[in-house]
């Protein structure tokens, strides 16, 4: 099989499994709360629903608000493409590493930010403002957690992460990766918006970050928004399993190997969710003024995750 | 880890929903086909306080809870109405409220119903009369069902939405 | 060569000629513009001449000002890449200044303003081409203060002035400093840079130092380093557009120039303290220039600090350069350079883009305060697009330039950790967090720029009744805004040729460390590799698919317009959109140990009644560190000093004929005195 259909097919494989990461998330959380709750498959559903519904616009929108969407789809897709899902190495590794996908998230984030501004709603102005904020705040802890991986390795390439700790399977309880994978779930918790930094399910405009932003967005625009966000959560739990834990990635193309690595990444994607679950369970949402603290507590881990990296190395 | 105790104590409490009782459900308007057949398992709600006294908001938030789950059935509440299919609207219609419910409704994406909760909402029970009611949720927005009941028990909500979604069929 | 320097010097002299010449109308204002825009061709074709073809360029005058020593001229790969940044800034700069300026037709300020313009430009792009210390300062000196009465153009109005003076200050400070470094060097004989280079070679170590450190103050001040950035925030918006941008993109960066020139060219490198200090007041510029740049309501002082903000993170680069190569990490060493240089030259792309941007705002609205603009993208569309393509750049997001150069600083620095002493490494984990943290919250500023100013509903009726620019300073930035697109798809073409600049000045032999892999870029150990034009296709690809297939399998019905949901309300007005002083709070809050703001209101009640409000006024202010406790002392220091000496001109003519008479005495007496033994 063509290296080179790898990268098609993982974009095929992240966007199928996302809203079903995020629907078994839900699922997970519902039986935690004591009720039956909507089926694992409840946001494919939505989507589909989504899709066949009217689209309306602000009047004081302008073309930024109907282009925004698909940028935020288009660089959360892009990623897939980017990420060791299933394989390694891939076939774009030469064409973007994991500081680009750090970026090309933010691409989105951007658009998304400027999308909540265009209405001329406060709300979506508040949101573009938190959003914007949290962001800025998570990228030093990202860059760092990013180079004490890196520093192992020599490279930021993705590939050469995933492989190294394959090839050496001891590199992946030493400190500096230990401390790194939590520094990154921290950051994960926050750029995906999940408790404690912010509520996916809340309808209290004053608490919410990435939902305000998306208030006036309806139809197939709210579609992709929210099919985005469900890739971004699936690429930072690829990123979560993948590096740190990369067995079961593909290191042959063959199709039996793909599987695999597609039952393991789904595997290990549910016990992600499974911890966010009991997690989002267990605290509530902080007040917004606090996030800095939370993400000041994951950069002095990822400065952690540095030093270890480079005093045992 | 008390609460995780408490939980795997508790088990799942929800309830499974009574048949649907036609005295208290009324189907107004037929609901088009395709509106059911896109909602049927799918439901975004947005829930509109066109003046209510908010007792029918408690049963509501009943709505919500282990007991009653309306997300079992695909229901979850939005946070606004754009991203909404159906309009639960209690309340008589205050004067002060009449312009903001029918903002509401245009501003959700069509195709959309609109379910009516409450005594109020047909006929504005106690406050049939006052100078500051307009009248039933009906003269304001296209009503396509009435839940009567003052208030009226979360199970009668979750039948009433139902019957808009299968428009009377079981 | 030869005859495209000609054609540079006379250009821009012709163009400041026909300012002056050709009255004060439009056609005086073309033919100004357009030989400009002849002279920055010429300009960029010789620096790419010497830079992509390698041929060096050089060129002895000593009869010009041959009781002085003579000029010199010689263009270098290093001085190629200034003079190609300048060329590329000034160009559309020429051609966007002919719309501007078109205010100003019928006054005196136009024959002024045209031809300081051009002189401007002229004696930049001839500090890089400059061989010598005569050269160099004279055309530094001469580019400072062309550009002191290019800002004082509108000098009726206060904040003008008090910038002017402000700057000239800055400047003439700054070079103070150089006249102390460059007169510390030489040991007399011809001052040309190879001569330079040799007698440093000899110089003592604390003279070496002395040196290094009155080049960081003089060009440090040049280049708008913090603490030295005070003038920056004044200067830039009191100017006209066109020329914030020319200094924003390319004047500040011959600071950067000066520094390597001396620093690494003729000192050849120093200790590792050196890079340590460049470093720390760059990583110190880079996170205060952007916090204070998100709390900007202004936006030209908002573009003015970003200045502060990307020098900065030039200079992250340029210190490590100089830090590695005092750790003999010579690959890494030219590597940071390298970056730091492609940095300088994206910066000057973007940044005057968004300068020009900011101008036509100011030109179609008469303000510039974001907080009494919105909506500019209905009547500003062009505008609008090119601001926002700006802006995706300035913030560092793939796939264009910013992000480039970002990824190439980041993969620069990244070797530092390893250094062998722990204090290199801990302060290389430090700069990239600050490194890191500053991409953040540029993302975070420029979604206020564009969003606020351009987005929404307008928030004044002079926003609601702004209409497009002339087609001149449209195609000004649309140049600018496509030079932004080139460098990004061809960067695996610009950075060997970078490389090969870079490596010479930190001792290796060119073409320097392998920086491409075919279409990609990677760096010098090849493990890491990054392809803007691979993801910018993809992202398109995947856009394009996603808009086709949406287009096909989802809902047919149309789309309906409606009002923004605002929760029912009856009404929407402008009041009740996001402004820009909200959309920083946040951040202001999360930095308030930083910023320190300051609020006060007051409420004036109703005569009759407490309960009745009839006015509430709220005024915010965040505490300005460097001018409270750092100039502010100095220049009362100074004035009491001034003061003090002020005694001396008493006025009387006696006092003055005795002071005639003492120096007199002493000079006879020390004649005596020296004679005598």
């Amino acid at each position: 099989m063509s290296p080179w259909l790898l990268a098609p097919m993982q974009g095929a494989v992240a966007l199928m499994l996302a809203p079903g990461l995020v629907g078994a998330i839900r699922w997970m959380k519902a039986r935690l709360q004591s009720r039956e709750g909507s089926p694992p498959w409840q946001p494919y559903l939505e989507l589909r629903k989504l899709f066949a519904k009217e689209v309306v616009v602000s009047s004081n929108a302008s073309w930024l608000f109907r282009a925004a969407p698909f940028i935020v789809f288009g660089s959360a897709v892009t990623v897939t493409l980017l990420v060791p899902l299933l394989a390694v190495p891939l076939p774009l590794g030469g064409a973007g590493d994991l500081l680009v996908v750090v970026y090309l998230l933010l691409l989105g984030t951007f658009f998304l930010a400027l999308a909540g501004l265009d209405p001329g709603s406060p709300f979506g102005g508040m949101g573009a403002s938190r959003e914007m904020t949290v962001a800025a705040l998570a990228e030093p802890t990202m860059a760092l957690a990013i180079f004490a991986l890196a520093w192992g390795v020599g490279s930021t390439n993705l590939g050469q992460i995933a492989s190294r700790t394959l090839s050496t399977p001891s590199e992946a309880l030493a400190p500096g990766h230990v401390l790194a994978f939590a520094a990154i779930f921290l950051v994960t918790l926050a750029e995906t918006g999940r408790l404690p930094v912010d509520n996916p399910s809340t309808h209290l405009e004053l608490t919410m970050i990435h939902e305000a932003m998306i208030l006036e967005y309806s139809g197939r625009y709210l579609a992709l928004i929210e099919w985005a966000a469900a890739l971004k959560l699936l690429v930072f739990f690829s990123l979560l399993g993948n590096l740190f834990a990369p067995w079961g990635v593909a290191s042959v193309i063959t199709p039996g190997a793909l599987l695999w690595a597609a039952v393991t990444l789904a595997l290990k994607l549910l016990a992600l969710g499974g911890v966010i679950a009991l997690v989002e369970t267990h605290i509530a949402k902080l007040r917004l003024f606090r996030v800095p603290e939370l993400l000041s507590a994951s950069f002095i881990l990822a400065l952690l995750a540095v030093t270890a990296s480079f005093l045992l190395r | 880890m008390g609460l995780l105790s408490k939980i795997l104590h508790t088990g799942i409490v929800t309830e499974p929903l009574p048949a649907g009782d036609s005295e208290v459900v009324h189907l107004v308007r037929e609901v088009d086909a395709e509106a059911r057949r896109l909602f049927g398992r799918a439901l975004g709600i947005r829930e509109v306080d066109a003046g209510s006294c908010n007792g029918c908001e408690v049963e509501i938030t009943g709505l919500m809870s282990p007991v009653y789950d309306s997300e079992r059935f695909g229901f979850h509440f939005v946070a606004s109405p754009r991203h909404a299919d159906l309009l639960l609207v209690t309340g008589p219609v205050t004067r002060n409220m009449e312009v903001p419910l029918r903002k509401t409704y245009e501003a959700t994406p069509a195709p959309k119903l609109v379910v009516a909760v409450g005594d109020c909402a047909r006929s504005c029970g106690v406050f049939a009369g006052s100078y500051a009611v307009v009248g039933s949720v009906d003269r304001v927005v296209p009503v396509d069902v009435f839940v009567d009941g003052c208030p009226p028990e979360p199970a009668h909500i979750l039948q009433g939405i139902l019957t808009a979604l299968r428009s009377g069929r079981p | 060569m030869r005859a495209l320097f000609f054609l540079m010097v006379t250009g821009y002299a012709t163009g400041a000629a026909v300012a002056l010449g050709l009255g004060t109308g439009p056609l005086a204002r073309w033919a100004s513009g357009l030989a400009a825009v002849v002279g920055a061709a010429a300009g960029l074709g010789l620096a790419a001449g010497v830079c992509m073809a390698g041929t060096g360029f050089s060129l002895a005058a000593p009869d010009l000002l041959a009781s002085a020593g003579g000029l010199a001229f010689r263009l270098d790969g290093l001085g190629a890449v200034f003079l190609a940044l300048t060329s590329l800034v000034a160009a559309p700069s020429a051609l966007y200044g002919v719309g501007y300026s078109r205010a100003l037709d019928g006054r005196p300020a136009q024959r002024q303003a045209g031809f300081m313009l051009n002189l401007f430009m002229l004696s930049m792009s001839l500090v890089p081409l400059a061989d010598g210390t005569l050269t160099f300062l004279l055309f530094w000196e001469g580019m400072s203060l062309a550009s002191y009465f290019l800002v004082m153009t509108e000098a009726d109005r206060p904040e003008v002035s008090e910038a002017g003076q402000w700057y000239l200050g800055m400047t003439q400070l700054g070079f103070a400093c150089l006249l102390g470094a460059f007169l510390l060097l030489p040991a007399g004989g011809p001052t040309t840079f190879v001569h330079l280079r040799a007698a440093a070679a000899v110089l003592p170590t604390g003279t070496r130092d002395l040196v290094f450190v009155l080049a960081v103050i003089g060009f440090g001040a040049k280049a708008g380093l913090i603490p030295l950035h005070v003038w920056l925030p004044r200067a830039h918006p009191a100017a006209p557009s066109h020329v914030s941008a020319l200094m924003s993109g390319a004047m500040i960066k011959m600071g950067v120039y000066g520094l390597l020139r001396i620093g690494l060219d003729v000192l050849g490198g120093g200790p590792a303290w050196w890079g340590a200090l460049v470093i720390g007041l760059g990583a110190l510029s880079a996170v205060l220039g952007v916090l204070y740049a998100l709390t900007e309501d202004d936006l030209k002082r908002l573009l003015a600090y970003s200045s502060v903000e990307n020098v900065g993170v030039i200079a992250l680069g340029v210190g490590a350069a100089f830090l590695f190569q005092s750790l003999q990490m010579l690959p890494a060493a030219a590597f940071a350079l390298a970056a730091a240089l492609f940095h300088a030259v994206n910066h000057a792309a973007f940044k005057g883009l968004l300068f020009m941007g900011a101008g036509a705002v100011l030109h179609a609205t008469g303000t510039r305060n974001m907080n009494r603009l919105g909506g500019l993208i209905r009547g500003m569309p062009w505008t609008a697009a090119l601001f926002l393509l700006g802006s995706v750049a300035i913030a560092g997001l793939p796939p264009l330039n910013g992000f480039v150069s970002e990824w190439l600083l980041f993969q620069a620095l990244l070797p530092g950790i390893g250094a062998s002493s722990p204090l290199v490494a801990v302060l290389m984990v430090l700069a990239l967090g600050m490194l890191a943290l500053t991409a953040g919250l540029a993302a975070a500023c420029f979604v206020k720029a564009f969003g606020i100013t351009f987005l929404a509903i307008p928030r004044s009726p002079e926003a609601a009744a702004a209409h497009e620019t002339a087609w001149s300073m449209r195609t000004g930035m649309t140049m600018l805004a496509g030079a932004c697109l080139f460098l990004s798809a061809a960067s695996f073409a610009i950075l060997p040729r970078l490389s090969a600049v870079a490596a010479p000045l930190v001792g290796l032999p060119a073409p320097g460390p392998v920086l491409r892999a075919g279409l990609t870029l990677q760096t010098p150990d090849g493990l890491a590799q990054m392809s803007p034009g691979i993801v910018a296709a993809s992202l398109g690809l995947v856009v394009l698919v996603a808009w086709v297939a949406v287009k096909r399998f989802a809902s047919r019905r149309p789309l309906r317009v409606g009002e923004t949901w605002g929760c029912g309300r009856v009404v929407q007005t402008p009041r009740m959109e996001y402004t820009s002083t909200a959309f920083a709070e946040p951040l202001r809050r999360i930095f308030a140990e930083f910023y320190r703001p300051t609020e006060d209101v007051s409420i004036d009640f109703h005569p009759d009644s407490r309960y009745f409000v009839q006015s509430i006024s709220y005024r915010s202010a965040i505490l300005p560190w460097f001018e409270r406790y750092l100039y502010a002392p100095v220049i009362a220091r100074i004035r009491l000093w001034s003061e003090r000496v002020l005694t001396l001109q008493s006025g009387s003519v006696h006092a003055y004929l005795a002071y005639l008479v003492a120096a007199l005495v002493l000079l006879l007496g020390w004649l005596v005195v020296t004679g005598q033994r």
